[in-house]
């Protein structure tokens, strides 16, 4: 269920707060639409995109509003998850957020000249940095609200009135993924101040959607998160099959539910085997790693590839699940349990672990619901939101499991929701493969399908069938649509904007690690440099799908 | 038994040019820096891992300070962003050193061909082995390995073959 309001620019902060107190408590997604090229003339050339969510959980609304000019107040102050999310906006297309605490460019390098995503700017025209920026100015208005007064020289801190070290954590740093920086004060071994940055690994997904077709995008999704490649596949088709008003066979969607499990599997195991590593627990990354290996033999079986696997496609999926499918999951599965039970023998009355995850890293359910949290970081802070759930779609209501949930939202509690998980999701599978429906995997209609080989070679209609949806691509009704759904890190949802045609006018992906990693330099302060690893480990930040 | 010296070096020692010894040296204890960005370095932790297992071609000991490194790896996108990063990594890294493009990303841009993504990292760095794929099988990073080390143990090391390489961050 959801609703679409239209609201004038200047009443949009009011109703933004008339709403939160109605219970619209959670900010999935802000976000821009350039229509300076559109077929159909809108009201404004510009126009801003909100998505809220009700604290039921169950439905969502779509706020949208047309700019006359490119200023607006900021909805910082309702909302703490906005602050990343209207600077991506402003580093995009260049609207001003008034008030805005700290808007300066999120994604894109200091140097950058230009909006990437205005329909004037050329996809391919890129522009070189030449110095990293050192974000002095963001850390001392951090230092200077916990009252920390900094004299400034030649570009670094001195004579401080707190005996401060300062510390650049990554981009290039085993915890980091290559991909993130954060930018600490330390006092001692104890974090005063943090600031992150982001968008070392922004490869421009969203521009690169408005010059390829829908089908084409399908390999794009799969490097957004790709520890759980299928499951982004399925979140885009699945928004373009909605736009389509069309509904896959049971086949088809009992097959996405078990791949979408085996993806969540996939993907917790190598965020656990990572953060055991980061603790010092070598051992626990060869038992959770190798069922993946095992997960990737599967996967290269039925798909062709290990790692990005392109498998779904509008409509359905490139082919059917082979002969012995079902046998070759089962050895699978046995090897997910074999290592999750190793890896808990080692860790689950384990003193080190329980002493360096339990009561560190915290972050209250109040305040994850405000930074829009969601997915298993989320859940962590004991708010019972899974989209399975209180959404389902391709029949998950059929299916019996539990949504784990952790009480203080430390790591622990992250790291044991993901280790639940992975017993759900198995328990999901079993189900699934017990009764999988007979049929066909594809909808019947050519202009949204590709024929069978066959058909192109030996007939007229088959030829021109392949043709067209090569070159043209599926052609999608004019309009706009939000849809998302539970992927492994939580709530990923695609806002498509279809001019009609087989490419899509405008792709925003509501990126479950972004807002997390949004809340991360707040979730560190305070506590020790190492738990500060620990808690980045245990948000799993896929950079892909954060920077896109 | 007579103790001549001649017996004695027999058994013990076996005769050998310098660049020789050094070279097998060298191929056999090469130290992974890798630079991983994207989906291809969770392609490396698979090299990493026991199936593929990269310590059985004597490159396990991967290091995350580029001053304990001898080889780069950099597996995955770099963009614009990145880019200064790279290079200042590369350039704190002592010699001799070698340097593998892991990934399409990293070779070309890959299908990444926009406004955000550097087109090949041989813009900003030298390269001396490119492995395509995207991402590539863990067989093909370890087939880059086994013919860096193959290279090392039959060309030698030289240590002026990138001397006038000139990135599009270097001051020309």
């Amino acid at each position: 269920m959801c609703e679409n309001i239209i609201v004038p620019a200047e009443e949009l902060h009011t109703l933004i707060d008339t709403k939160y107190k109605e219970g619209f408590t959670y900010l999935l997604d802000i976000t821009a639409v350039d229509y300076t090229v559109y077929p159909v003339v809108q009201e404004e050339l510009f126009a801003l995109i909100y998505v809220l969510r009700h604290e039921s959980f169950l439905y969502h609304i779509v706020l949208k509003t047309y700019l006359k000019e490119l200023k607006i107040e900021t909805i910082t102050d309702i909302f703490k998850g906005a602050n990343w999310l209207e600077r991506e906006v402003y580093d995009q297309y260049g609207i001003h957020f008034k008030n805005h605490p700290n808007l300066r460019r999120v994604l894109n390098h200091k140097e950058f000249v230009g909006h990437p995503l205005l329909k004037a700017y050329p996809i391919t025209k890129g522009q070189l940095l030449h110095e990293v920026d050192d974000l002095i100015d963001e850390m001392n208005n951090r230092l200077l609200s916990r009252n920390v007064v900094c004299k400034l020289e030649s570009g670094s801190f001195s004579e401080c009135n707190k005996d401060l070290m300062f510390l650049n954590l990554g981009p290039s740093h085993p915890a980091s993924h290559g991909t993130i920086r954060t930018y600490v004060a330390l006092d001692g071994e104890t974090i005063e101040c943090a600031v992150s940055e982001i968008g070392y690994l922004h490869r421009g997904f969203e521009k690169s959607c408005e010059n390829h077709t829908y089908n084409q995008i399908v390999p794009y999704t799969d490097r957004l998160n790709y520890c759980s490649a299928i499951s982004n596949n399925i979140a885009f088709v699945k928004t373009v099959e909605e736009m389509l008003g069309i509904t896959i066979s049971e086949r088809a969607q009992a097959i996405r539910v078990m791949l979408l499990e085996l993806s969540r599997i996939e993907d917790h195991a190598v965020c656990l085997a990572a953060i055991l590593v980061d603790m010092g627990g070598l051992t626990n990354y060869w038992y959770m790693y190798n069922p993946r290996e095992d997960i990737y033999e599967l996967l290269s079986k039925l798909t062709g590839a290990r790692l990005t696997n392109s498998y779904m496609r509008v409509g359905g999926m490139t082919n059917d699940l082979y002969d012995g499918f079902d046998g070759d999951l089962k050895e699978v599965i046995k090897k997910i349990q074999y290592g999750v039970e190793q890896t808990l023998s080692l860790i689950k009355h384990n003193r080190i672990f329980h002493d360096r995850t339990q009561n560190v890293g915290m972050i209250t359910a109040e305040n994850a619901l405000n930074y829009s949290l969601t997915g298993p970081n989320l859940r962590a802070s004991g708010i019972a939101y899974d989209m399975r759930k209180d959404t389902p779609y391709y029949g998950y209501e059929k299916y019996q499991f539990d949504v784990v949930v952790g009480s203080v939202g430390d790591v622990y509690d992250r790291i044991m929701v993901r280790f639940g998980e992975i017993e759900e999701s198995i328990k999901i599978i079993e189900q699934v493969m017990g009764n999988l429906p007979q049929g066909e995997i594809n909808i019947k209609d050519f202009s949204i399908v590709l024929p069978k080989k066959e058909a192109v070679y030996t007939t007229i209609e088959g030829a021109m069938n392949q043709f067209k949806l090569i070159f043209e691509g599926v052609k999608v009704p004019l309009g706009e649509h939000y849809s998302s759904l539970e992927a492994t890190n939580g709530e990923l949802g695609f806002y498509i904007v279809s001019d009609g045609s087989g490419t899509p006018y405008k792709v925003k992906v509501k990126a479950p690690s972004f807002t997390a990693m949004s809340a991360y330099a707040q979730m560190i302060e305070g506590s020790q440099l190492a738990d500060a690893i620990l808690t980045l480990g245990s948000l799993n930040i896929i950079a892909g799908e954060m920077d896109r | 038994m007579e103790l001549d010296t001649t017996t004695l070096l027999n058994d013990s020692a076996i005769a050998t040019r310098l660049e020789e010894a050094i070279g097998w040296a060298r191929e056999s204890s090469l130290w992974p820096m890798v630079f991983g960005t994207a989906c291809c370095a969770i392609e490396f932790m698979s090299v990493a891992a026991s199936k593929y297992d990269i310590s059985r071609f004597g490159a396990e000991v991967v290091r995350f300070s580029p001053r304990q490194a001898d080889l780069l790896i950099v597996a995955g996108t770099i963009t614009y962003k990145q880019a200064p990063i790279l290079k200042q990594i590369y350039e704190q890294m002592s010699e001799p050193k070698w340097v593998v493009s892991m990934g399409a990303c990293a070779c070309s841009g890959g299908f990444y061909d926009n406004y955000s993504t550097m087109q090949g990292i041989d813009n900003i760095i030298p390269v001396d082995v490119y492995v395509g794929g995207c991402p590539p099988r863990p067989e093909a990073l370890i087939d880059a390995l086994l013919s860096l080390q193959n290279d090392l143990r039959i060309n030698k090391y030289n240590p002026d073959r990138h001397k006038d390489f000139r990135g599009l961050l270097d001051n020309v």
